[in-house]
């Protein structure tokens, strides 16, 4: 397990991705996998840097896991900001026209479409979001 | 990112090359208020050099789509990269972007 503490401000986006990136360049994780593990990270970092500790500020800490055959990664991401569950919130319908679009809550449904499992819980004055992707690696 | 915009009469092509994400959807937003006047009624997105989309910069895109919707211009989309466009698929994108492969 790989451990990075870091402030949640979203200015530190890129040191997040080069954590997250380096240990996938570990195994040639597949381009596809890459991004959207990417994605997700951005998402649920700059979610937390821009909600979590509002006004002020605070730190979040990202775990890395990965489990072998099937090859998982897992993303958990503490901080101990307000509490907030950011699968409560209804999925956006994504079948309306352009014009009846929100233009919020779309990132959250993205990480719930592109990782295979999330999950949330508070406990002990911390908010957990767990992500895993199975990762299919190229022959 | 790199963005490089093509202006001829009434229509205006953009191409984008990079990240569009937290760090540069602000760029974007920056040059369509300056680029993306009124009278610019056909605006097409080339994003053949595109490596990666997070939700910001799809909302950008899907702000942009209204804003053209409203005035009865035409968004067009180019030259998607498939790994960009299964996040179009994902978030519904696919059906509301005109989207020229």
């Amino acid at each position: 397990m790989w451990e990075l503490e870091i402030e949640a401000k979203t200015q530190y986006l890129e040191q997040v991705r080069a954590f997250v990136d380096g240990h996938l360049e570990m195994f040639d994780c597949p381009v596809k996998a890459k991004m959207q593990i990417d994605m997700a990270v951005e998402e649920i970092f700059v979610n937390i840097s821009q909600y979590a500790y509002t006004p002020k500020t605070g730190k979040v800490t990202i775990r890395m896991e990965m489990t072998k055959e099937p090859l998982f990664v897992v993303l958990t991401f503490l901080d101990n900001g307000i509490p907030y569950n950011p699968l409560a919130k209804a999925d956006p319908d994504v079948t309306l026209p352009a014009q009846e679009r929100e233009i919020g809550g779309l990132g959250i449904y993205m990480v719930k479409n592109i990782m295979d499992d999330v999950a949330y819980a508070y406990q002990d004055g911390h908010n957990i979001l767990k992500l895993r992707k199975k990762i299919e690696l190229q022959e | 990112m790199t963005i490089n915009g093509e202006k001829n009469n009434t229509a205006l092509t953009i191409e984008l090359e990079g990240r569009l994400d937290t760090a540069t959807s602000p760029m974007l937003e920056d040059y369509l208020s300056e680029n993306l006047m009124e009278d610019i009624l056909e605006l097409r997105f080339d994003l053949g050099q595109l490596s990666y989309i997070s939700s910001v910069g799809l909302r950008v895109l899907l702000s942009t789509q209204k804003k053209m919707d409203k005035r009865n211009g035409k968004m067009i989309i180019c030259n998607v990269p498939d790994l960009i466009m299964d996040i179009f698929d994902v978030v519904g994108f696919a059906d509301i972007f005109t989207i020229e492969r």
